[in-house]
């Protein structure tokens, strides 16, 4: 075989390894329900919820309990099906948390609960000024 | 207080001058490609003329940067770019920063270095000018065009011009009143953005971004003109050049992120750094293989391939980072400016015009039959090359899932790829093994510099390094403990890689060929990074180990990697006693930091009043009464000592915590780094004590009746003591009319350490009624006091006190153990490529002052 013919397969090999690789790593957006039934049927670990935080009628977040030491958090998830879930996060509380627009959550399901490993959090944005 | 002339002058200017470059370029683009056409009638008077319109080109788009660079200096915020990127209290230096933090300037900026290196262009070249200059202006016409600002038929808009008045882009009733209504400040750079790095990390990106421009045109040229191989010489010194820019840029910005954001690194791999080191990559690919080409007249079509391919994908970047396309998949976020169609037509038109027109003359583009051998060095730089790709093209697939999901979406199809969960890991995994590869390669290849080898040449010149760098790694690894595998192979690769580069570095210094050397010593910069990545990253430790309590909830590993310190209380870490002794601001004029608690604020945030002497080292730097100017109220620095338990030595971290108004009032939190010789401490506040949230328990309001001056009583288990009544003027700034009366009492704390705190407790009566008791919050001893009443009879006062618990922060502490070596081996690196730049740009201008460029 001609040596560069060796190498063209070589690099195809380790590309189609790399797309191969990549597609079993990449996660997806998912609902509380369809994450709830992947641990089930133990496909898939860890996955990206986008929600929102639980509001009372008033318009006002509940249901953010940080912990007694303040070194952990758990608040409630509103998916995008209307499905609330509670999400425990295993880090102190962002910041943020209460004045977040969106909520993205990182994690899974363990023994029925929902952990999430990290949470991103989409505040309102004012990078474009729209007002004086 | 607010100006009511509006400068239109200066922007009308403005944008005449975008106008006149944009003409220009067009102009240009015709007249350089008519010169370039009619290549021997008539040449010469087209390219004086393309010279000159391209010369006007470029001094209009100069003038563009000053006009808008002045719009910032003089605060005309009558002009939105003045207003939503800068402010008032701005240090002037970080206004070159609201330079580029829009988009527009940023567009600008790129375009300026386009038009000054294309008067290099002009000024260095003969041959290639006419062509080159033809694909220069073109480009020009693009960017200039997304500063136009011009609607064409009332509805199609070009560009988004940074000219545009304020009134005409915010809907606001003053506007109605006073057409020229000027806003008094503007709201300013984003906060996160006043930073040293981000003056001049931006436009070295972008002017790496140009220089990949010169060896695209110079190729396109080539092809176009069907001089398929002389392109190579004047284009190679460029690359190089571009290489070192992007590369620096690039580590610039990773620098910036390790200091600034809260990570725990230097790199994230976030959307918006892959954007441009996929593109580095290439170049840097396709800068050996034209080093291979000008030695052996072999990797021409793959040249080509990667220079076109390295501008394309600079174009791709700037599409995914400014179309909005990220959203969700990015820390940073962009917004469109409407530009994203316009992004996406200069994407393509230079995609499938470069293609076409490889496509076009690929036949005739000489190769070289024979095959390299495997004993040569351009087979093993072109292996490297081959793996430098593919490492890109590795970082290109996952960073591309949002443009493959909206691509699937455009077909009708769903597609809600996400990236995956553990970024860092997942892309380290591979690079890892690439990083591998390059150092063995890039030690390798040096070998086959001289002469020609064979097998046993080889062996005998390879088993020496081989077995230093065996020696050198089982020292260093037993030394310092690295037992994992994976380290030891990437130890044993990088050592290898610096000891035969200096093998090969040491005899051109003794054959005195200094100005070889540059591919050398950015090979040992090279690896030094590798191994300064793997040390610092691999062996990154938390080191602020939370023992106290592990909940039931979570594994061990995951509980354990924040402590919670609360104020005035010792406690141990790492090797280290720790003590957070409170929050600070930074003054202007006062070094160090001022305690929260010494200060009154007043209704502008930028000042506040000294409530106490502010003394620092014995010197006295503002008294009780004084207003102090902060230039950025935002930040809090959290003092934290450490008292190292072994040594007794200490040093102290101000790690940082700022309320982002430009951000919708996020939280950011920015580490302090201690840096020491063989490692940096990273430290970095997780969360603060916020008094005023609701998760804060207040006890019940305990009511103390104070008599006597000099009185003495609890205040949270502190002594306290009361100095009295006194009648103030003014409450928060504010004059009180003649028969309003406000009172203060005075109360001063003694508190650890031998501080005394000031509480000033008002009590405000307006037209003969109680208006205000307004609650003085102190946050050194936890308690909150009013004062609740004054018996005019006896003078006597009642205090209503509530108290909670002491204040805290959650620290997070990274050791990362000899990250000096990374950034050694990167000053090494960009020192090699300087060399190598010289080099190559010194055999352009021998060949072409012989004729032959």
């Amino acid at each position: 075989m001609k040596k560069s013919s060796l190498i063209g397969i070589i690099v195809i090999a380790i590309a189609i390894a790399v797309i191969v690789s990549t597609s079993s790593s990449a996660s997806s957006y998912v609902t509380f329900d369809e994450a709830y039934a992947m641990s089930e049927t133990g496909k898939e670990s860890t996955i990206h919820v986008v929600g929102e935080l639980k509001k009372n009628s008033a318009g006002q977040i509940v249901g953010v309990k940080p912990s007694e030491d303040r070194l952990t958090v758990e608040f409630i998830l509103v998916d995008d099906n209307q499905k609330e879930q509670t999400v425990f996060l295993n880090s102190p509380m962002p910041s943020d948390l209460m004045n977040s627009d969106k909520v993205v959550v990182i994690g899974g399901y363990k023994n029925d609960r929902f952990m999430a490993d990290k949470v991103l959090l989409k505040c309102p944005s004012k990078y474009e000024e729209t007002t004086l | 207080m607010e100006d009511q002339t509006i400068h239109l002058g200066i922007g009308n200017a403005g944008h005449i001058f975008v106008i006149i470059s944009f003409v220009t370029s067009i102009l240009a683009t015709f007249a350089y490609g008519k010169a370039a056409l009619n290549n021997e009638l008539g040449k010469d008077s087209w390219v004086s003329f393309g010279r000159r319109v391209f010369i006007a080109h470029g001094v209009a788009v100069i003038a563009t940067a000053v006009t808008l660079f002045l719009i910032i200096y003089f605060h005309y915020f009558e002009y939105h770019y003045a207003w939503s990127h800068s402010s008032l209290n701005l240090a002037v230096h970080y206004m070159i920063a609201c330079f580029w933090e829009g988009q527009e300037g940023s567009f600008l900026i790129w375009t300026l270095w386009n038009a000054l290196l294309g008067f290099v262009l002009i000024k260095t070249n003969k041959k290639w000018e006419a062509p080159v200059m033809t694909v220069f202006s073109m480009v020009q016409a693009f960017l200039t065009s997304m500063i136009l600002g011009v609607v064409f038929f009332g509805e199609f808009k070009l560009g988004s011009s940074p000219f545009i008045l304020l009134r005409d882009v915010i809907e606001d009733p003053r506007f109605l009143i006073n057409p020229n209504f000027v806003p008094s400040d503007g709201t300013g750079l984003n906060p996160l953005l006043q930073n040293y790095w981000m003056v001049i990390h931006p436009p070295m990106t972008f002017l790496g971004f140009s220089l990949t421009l010169v060896p695209f045109s110079f190729c396109i040229a080539g092809l176009w003109r069907k001089d398929f191989k002389d392109w190579i010489r004047p284009a190679l010194p460029w690359t190089i050049f571009g290489g070192v820019i992007l590369g620096t840029a690039i580590i610039m910005g990773g620098y910036w992120a390790y200091e600034t954001l809260n990570f725990g690194g230097y790199w994230n791999w976030d959307p918006v750094e892959n954007a441009v080191y996929v593109p580095w990559l290439i170049l840097i690919a396709s800068m050996h293989t034209m080093i291979v080409f000008k030695k052996s007249e072999t990797a021409l079509k793959t040249s080509i391939v990667l220079v076109i391919a390295t501008f394309i994908l600079i174009l791709y970047a700037t599409f995914l980072t400014r179309s909005g396309i990220l959203g969700n998949t990015s820390v940073h976020s962009f917004t469109d400016l409407g530009l994203s169609g316009q992004l996406l037509i200069y994407l393509l038109f230079f995609l499938i015009g470069s293609i076409a027109l490889a496509a076009s003359v690929w036949k005739r583009i000489p190769t070289s039959d024979k095959e390299a051998s495997t004993y040569s060095r351009e087979f093993w730089i072109f292996i490297g090359a081959l793996t430098l790709c593919l490492m890109s093209f590795q970082v290109l697939v996952p960073t591309s899932f949002p443009v493959i999901n909206k691509i699937i979406e455009f077909f009708g199809g769903l597609s809600s790829l996400a990236p995956p969960t553990n970024q860092v890991e997942f892309y380290s995994q591979w690079q890892l093994w690439f990083g591998i590869a390059i150092a063995l390669l890039s030690g390798t290849g040096q070998f086959f510099f001289w002469k020609k080898m064979d097998k046993e040449k080889l062996k005998s010149a390879i088993s020496f390094p081989i077995l230093i760098s065996l020696v050198l790694s089982a020292i260093i690894f037993t030394t310092t403990k690295i037992f994992d595998p994976i380290y030891i192979v990437i130890l044993v690769a990088g050592v290898y890689s610096i000891v035969s580069n200096t093998y090969i570095l040491v005899s051109l210094f003794k054959s005195k060929s200094y100005k070889l050397t540059g591919g050398s010593i950015a090979h040992i910069g090279i690896a030094m990074m590798l191994i300064g990545i793997m040390f610092s990253e691999g062996y990154s430790k938390v080191i602020s180990v939370n023992t106290t309590k592990i909940s039931n909830e979570f594994t061990e590993e995951q509980n354990t990697n924040n402590v919670v310190l609360f104020l005035q209380t010792k406690k141990n870490m790492g090797g280290y006693e720790l003590l957070y002794r409170g929050e600070g601001m930074s003054a202007q004029g006062i070094p160090g930091y001022v305690k929260k608690s010494y200060l009154d604020p007043t209704p502008n945030p930028h000042y506040k009043v000294a409530i106490q002497p502010i003394i620092k080292d014995g010197k006295t730097y503002a008294q009780e009464g004084d207003t102090l100017y902060f230039r950025t109220p935002e930040n809090t620095y959290h003092e934290i000592k450490y008292t190292s338990v072994r040594t007794g030595k200490s040093f102290t971290l101000y790690p940082r915590t700022q309320v982002n108004n430009d951000m919708g009032g996020q939280t950011l939190v920015s580490p302090d780094i201690k840096k020491q010789w063989n490692r940096d401490l990273y430290t970095f506040v997780a969360l603060q004590h916020d008094f005023e949230d609701e998760f804060t328990d207040w006890n019940e309001k305990e009511i103390i009746k104070l008599d006597s001056i000099g009185q003495r009583f609890f205040i949270n288990d502190y002594v306290a003591q009361y100095n009295g009544l006194e009648k103030v003027h003014a409450v928060n700034f504010i004059e009180l009319g003649p028969n309003d009366i406000a009172i203060r009492a005075n109360i001063t704390v003694f508190a650890e350490e031998g501080e005394k705190y000031k509480l000033r407790p008002q009590f405000i009566i307006q037209k003969q009624n109680i208006v205000a008791r307004p609650p003085v919050l102190n946050q050194e001893i936890a308690s909150r006091v009013t004062l609740e009443n004054i018996d005019p009879d006896n003078g006597s006062i009642s205090l209503a006190i509530e108290t909670s618990r002491t204040d805290w922060v959650i620290l997070q502490a990274i050791e990362k153990p000899h990250i000096n070596i990374l950034w050694i081996g990167t000053i090494i690196m960009i020192i090699g490529f300087i060399i190598a730049t010289r080099r190559r740009y010194s055999e352009f201008v021998k060949m072409r002052d012989k004729g032959f460029a």
